[in-house]
């Protein structure tokens, strides 16, 4: 089938507004695999795990954020939108009554943050925030 | 001035798209203490001689919560290594004289008061004179020492440390008698559009100020948080630099920090804080 | 070593026995990430504080793995149980072999 040129336009253009709907699965994906490394495949459900980040970040180069993961082991954290997903693994010992930690990360855009928990019966638990990365306006 | 229309129009266009919650939000209605003692004014009825703005208001209060929790606590804010290390620069001899600042000053704390009505007149040079200026003349002339570099590092870190020990002071700059041409010079400035985009800084800091721009929450423009922590490069940012920053972002070719321009524009900017408290250091994005 | 790297740490000087205590950590570091670009288009290598322990009187209270995503100036906050008098040893360990550390004692009872 012949395509017009106003037709082939407006298919390209609708492709990528549905890519741009849809999120950015490569990154995405490199995430689901480091988590699945991360579980050794395991489910990863809810549960106490917790974690605070901004709705909306004043700057990227320094988004706070807070995790508390009661009973855990470790937690791993990872941006999935960031060119490189990991953020950071913090493992928990003997002396640590909360088992919660504070930081300070960056976020290259708009993307998810997610926390994995790995318990201390062998168990995952996960939780996710959203955190809006906004371009800044004449900020010099 | 065309284009000028132009692009606030698109701008605007932009600012609607990105968000209704945040749009058009005038500055919040937190208060600011540090440490639990340091009691921040952050508003005040704006100081006579300004015409077109009845309540001034410190860029604290345009910030996000997060942004805003990281100036309340001296260990919270970063800037407070680098006040550390200047400290610590305070004792240290430096030049030919074998002096250091605490020869003449004893300690950071005896310079309190003094940020808060800086910029000011000196009779003995005949000139407006800003914290950095008396600095290095003091390196030089008293200590015979190599004068830093305007904007550098150690320069703003020395401010850095003289502006903390006055956090909580009214800010309260002279500005008539012999300073009044200055003040005048720096007033001119501030309302004259510069740059390819034919900005001043009244367009955004006065007449729009609580408006977005893009994704950032305009402020009044004051200078009591200088030097202040930007989130943006994640180091102390004299106020120098960041007037260059934004003659710069006009697209016009800027004047230089340490400029009598910008010494001009010190004075009037911070005259317009009068009765804020001085913050510096600050956090800001 | 990289170069102005300075840690600071807030632990209090005193608590009772069993007390959980809230500790602070900042390290001033630049925290290159390898993602940037100089002038000439060449990729900033990586440099950065990839991993940070903190122990009591010989025991673990927690172990950071860093990774670029940090921000500029590491900052942690996080708890710790204070079963006796003793030293918080605070250790950070840089991509260039530099290692930084802090102490800070504590008395109970």
């Amino acid at each position: 089938m012949q395509l017009t040129r106003r037709q082939s336009l407006a298919i390209g253009a609708s492709a990528i507004a549905a890519l741009g709907l849809s999120g950015l699965p490569a990154f995405a994906s490199a995430t689901d695999d480091l988590i699945n490394e991360f579980t050794g495949g395991a489910e990863a459900g809810a549960g106490e795990l917790s974690l605070t980040a901004p709705e909306i970040a004043e700057n990227g180069n320094t988004v706070p954020i807070e995790i508390s993961a009661p009973g855990a082991v470790a937690v791993a954290i990872f941006a999935d939108g960031n060119p490189t997903p990991p953020v950071a693994t913090v493992t928990f010992g003997p002396l640590n009554p909360t088992h919660a930690v504070s930081t300070r990360i960056r976020l290259a855009k708009t993307q998810n943050v997610v926390a994995v928990a790995q318990m201390e019966d062998g168990s995952f638990q996960m939780a996710k925030s959203e955190v809006k990365v906004t371009i800044g306006g004449c900020g010099g | 001035m065309k284009n000028a229309f132009r692009l606030l129009g698109t701008v605007a266009a932009v600012a609607g798209l990105a968000g209704a919650a945040m749009a058009g939000a005038g500055p919040d209605e937190d208060e600011l203490v540090v440490n639990g003692e340091i009691e921040m004014v952050t508003e005040a009825a704006a100081p006579a001689h300004m015409e077109n703005i009845d309540t001034i208001y410190s860029g604290w209060r345009f910030r996000s919560d997060e942004t805003q929790a990281l100036q309340m606590d001296d260990f919270e804010n970063p800037s407070m290594i680098w006040v550390e290390e200047a400290a610590a620069v305070f004792d240290t001899p430096d030049g030919t004289e074998g002096k250091a600042c605490a020869s003449c000053h004893e300690s950071p704390d005896t310079l309190a008061g003094v940020k808060a009505v800086y910029p000011k007149w000196n009779e003995a040079a005949g000139e407006v004179r800003t914290v950095e200026m008396q600095v290095n003349d003091c390196r030089e002339n008293r200590m015979g020492a190599e004068p830093w570099k305007y904007d550098g590092g150690d320069m703003t870190n020395m401010v850095a440390l003289i502006a903390s020990v006055s956090r909580g002071l009214p800010v309260n700059v002279a500005i008539d008698g012999p300073a009044k041409e200055t003040w005048e010079k720096g007033k001119e400035i501030y309302y004259t559009r510069y740059g390819q985009l034919e900005l001043s800084c009244a367009n955004c800091h006065e007449q729009n100020y609580g408006m977005m721009i893009r994704a950032d929450h305009l402020s009044q423009g004051q200078i009591n948080g200088f030097p202040t922590y930007r989130l943006k490069n994640t180091k102390l940012n004299a106020v120098h630099s960041r007037f260059k920053g934004c003659i710069r972002d006009t697209r016009a070719h800027t004047f230089a920090p340490g400029s009598p321009e910008f010494v001009a524009l010190e004075l009037y900017v911070a005259s317009r804080g009068n009765g804020l408290s001085v913050e510096g250091p600050s956090v800001r994005n | 070593m990289a170069s102005g790297v300075k840690p600071r740490v807030k632990v209090p000087k005193s608590a009772s026995a069993g007390e959980t205590v809230t500790i602070k950590t900042l390290i001033s570091h630049k925290m290159e990430s390898g993602q940037r670009k100089d002038g000439d288009g060449n990729v900033i290598p990586r440099s950065i504080i990839n991993r940070f322990v903190v122990d009591f009187n010989g025991q673990n209270v927690i172990d950071v793995k860093l990774e670029p995503a940090i921000s500029t100036n590491p900052y942690f906050q996080f708890d710790a149980t204070v079963p006796e008098s003793g030293a918080f040893a605070f250790t950070w360990y840089d991509d260039d072999g530099s290692v930084y550390e802090d102490k800070s004692e504590i008395s109970v009872g």
